[in-house]
């Protein structure tokens, strides 16, 4: 049970140090803890050996759902908001679970990325979503109270950080669970797994749509945040950031995925204001810098060394 | 009837552009094993120094078709001093790795790219269209068509024909073969297998390069042209199977016919046909239309 303390000792922690922290950085934060969720899922994917392209699709399903449902029902509850995004997300992604648990490797990446941008195509053309400027959303509000406008920042980063914490506090479990230590079992070897009794692609098609699940989560914080909705949102490029993040925090800590999404939002908005024309350059350098030298992500600096190498084994 | 005509001619003359830049990614992939995301990129530094070039070769007053000989020196250009470079320098730290982790090297490889073309050559477009008239117009049924467009047809059967024979008709080629079937042996047989590597990475570049290059006099050459590329080229492969040189091709077409269907029977489905496309391929040849079966790992 140790991971659960120290999980919510950490939400514990973050939410004071908010209330001393500057609106920029309420904000980056806010951003990194939505988009962390997204990369959680890859995360989980990824246990089970398979890497997931297209997040964006379920990251705008959730967005696109949580942002109608404000400005289309009226419904302005954040909590309401957000279980419409993971609904939504869930949903979309379902039909295609059975089908892409078949699929391992380079076919799983460009399958799940080709699906991500037939919806970006379907958001661009659609006139009643804005087509390609997408449309606006006002402020969620908690409870039925809207936050006063010196509070809202730290409201909603509180509301972000402390879904993300439970969220992760969540997914460590399942990753200790005998269902999510089967996902690495099918990792090593499948045919073996098979033989076991379990489900291989049991195991993956429900890791996809949990996956899915917490992308559209992801979705429906960042665009409470952002205020904004376009379908970049659902771009490969906007998928190949959350690989990016899973990448940088490996498979091995859920924190380290919070952590990774952080140093990409804090670096992305220094280099875009500092050097605005390079930033992706220096983003670039630092993936090829992390796969080069830190190949299992920057969470192998503090999980237990035998428990990294152990099922490191066989890696490559 | 006359749609129909315009349908096909459309979906040929994508095909055969697209024909170009997908041949040249899955043969990195058939004897790298390597899915390169950059590959778009090189497409668009090809299109870039094509524009260069032929402004070049305007301002010293040559003859009109020596501006197809630009774009043609442009991607040789391309191909001999950024692929050794990428090669030797970069992703040869990483072989060996993980597939997936190699496709994460070449976005990495991407992202760097991307800025790089801005900062050389800025963020305003540039127009190149004087080889674009070169070729007249051609009429087909009652429709006038850019000779260029069917040019290009040509260019990319040549590449095809050219590649098939080179792989299969000659000792280079087999040589080739036997890396893409085992590296290990061949390198156990005598073959320079990084020697190898580099070549076919150089040659597969070109083909991005001259893809760029050859689109150049058709578009404004701006930011922006690598990424629609890169995803386009994937779903030609996937549905050919990647690694194969008659996949590509199939691909291809049926990417550009669905694509040329969809644009003048629906628009709004021009973005997304290529990849429905692709999904139904995959749905019923999980590997893509010329994939080999492969033994399952034990």
């Amino acid at each position: 049970m140790k991971p659960v303390w120290l999980g919510l000792a950490a939400v514990a922690a973050l939410l004071l140090a908010g209330l001393a922290m500057p609106k920029w950085l309420l904000f980056l934060s806010a951003m990194a803890a939505a988009n962390g969720i997204v990369c959680l899922g890859i995360v989980l994917l990824m246990r089970g050996g398979v890497v997931s392209f297209g997040q964006g699709l379920v990251f705008a399903g959730g967005g696109y759902a949580a942002a109608l449902a404000a400005s289309k029902l009226g419904i302005s509850d954040a909590l309401l908001l957000t279980a419409a995004g993971a609904t939504v997300a869930t949903l979309l992604a379902l039909p295609f679970a059975p089908l892409l648990s078949r699929y391992r490797g380079i076919f799983f990446s460009m399958l799940t990325l080709a699906l991500s941008m037939v919806l970006y195509g379907v958001l661009m053309k659609t006139d009643a979503l804005g087509g390609s400027d997408g449309f606006n959303m006002s402020r969620p509000s908690f409870a039925g109270m809207r936050a006063a406008d010196a509070w809202s920042d730290y409201v909603l980063y509180a509301y972000a950080v402390g879904l993300s914490g439970m969220l992760a506090i969540l997914i460590r479990i399942y990753f200790d669970s005998s269902r999510g230590l089967v996902s690495l079992a099918v990792r090593e070897n499948e045919l073996r797994v098979e033989y076991l009794g379990a489900s291989v692609s049991g195991v993956m098609a429900g890791n996809f749509v949990l996956a899915a699940a917490l992308g559209g989560i992801g979705g429906a914080l960042a665009i409470m945040r952002l205020g904004h909705i376009e379908p970049t949102f659902s771009y490969w490029t906007t998928s190949g950031e959350f690989v990016f993040v899973a990448i940088l925090a490996g498979h091995y800590s859920v924190a380290a995925v919070f952590v990774a999404s952080f140093i990409l939002e804090l670096v992305r908005s220094f280099s875009s204001s500092y050097f605005p024309n390079t930033w992706q350059m220096a983003l670039g350098i630092f993936l090829l810098l992390v796969i080069r030298f830190l190949p299992r992500g920057i969470g192998s600096l503090w999980m237990r060394q035998h428990a990294v190498r152990k099922s490191a084994e066989g890696d490559a | 009837m006359s749609t129909a005509i315009t349908i096909l001619v459309d979906g040929v003359t994508y095909a055969a552009w697209l024909f170009i830049v997908a041949l040249g990614l899955t043969l990195v992939f058939g004897v790298l094993k390597i899915l390169n995301i950059a590959h778009g990129s090189f497409y668009a530094v090809g299109a870039y120094v094509g524009a260069t070039f032929v402004t070049w070769f305007a301002a010293m007053q040559l003859a009109p078709w020596m501006s197809v000989v630009a774009l043609l020196l442009a991607s040789v250009a391309v191909a001999a001093v950024l692929a050794p470079l990428t090669e030797r320098g970069l992703l040869r730290v990483f072989y060996g790795r993980d597939e997936v982790l190699l496709v994460l090297v070449t976005y990495a490889l991407f992202l760097i790219l991307e800025d790089a073309t801005k900062l050389v050559w800025g963020v305003n477009p540039y127009f190149v269209s004087a080889p674009y008239q070169l070729f007249g117009n051609v009429a087909v049924g009652n429709q006038s068509y850019v000779g260029y467009d069917f040019a290009l047809v040509g260019v990319a059967v040549a590449c095809g024909i050219g590649v098939w024979w080179g792989l299969n008709r000659t000792r280079t080629g087999k040589i080739v073969l036997a890396v893409i079937h085992s590296a290990e042996v061949a390198s156990s047989m005598g073959v320079n297998v990084s020697r190898v590597y580099t070549f076919a990475f150089m040659f597969g570049i070109f083909l991005a390069a001259l893809g760029g290059a050859l689109t150049a006099p058709m578009v404004s050459v701006q930011p922006g042209l690598s990424v629609g590329v890169v995803i386009v080229s994937f779903a030609v492969v996937i549905i050919g199977g990647l690694g194969s040189i008659e996949g590509a091709a199939l691909g291809a077409l049926i990417v550009g016919l669905a694509r040329s269907l969809a644009v003048h029977t629906w628009p709004p489905a021009e973005l997304f046909s290529i990849y429905v496309a692709m999904a139904v391929v995959l749905m019923f040849r999980p590997e893509g239309l010329f994939q080999r079966i492969q033994a399952r790992k034990i």
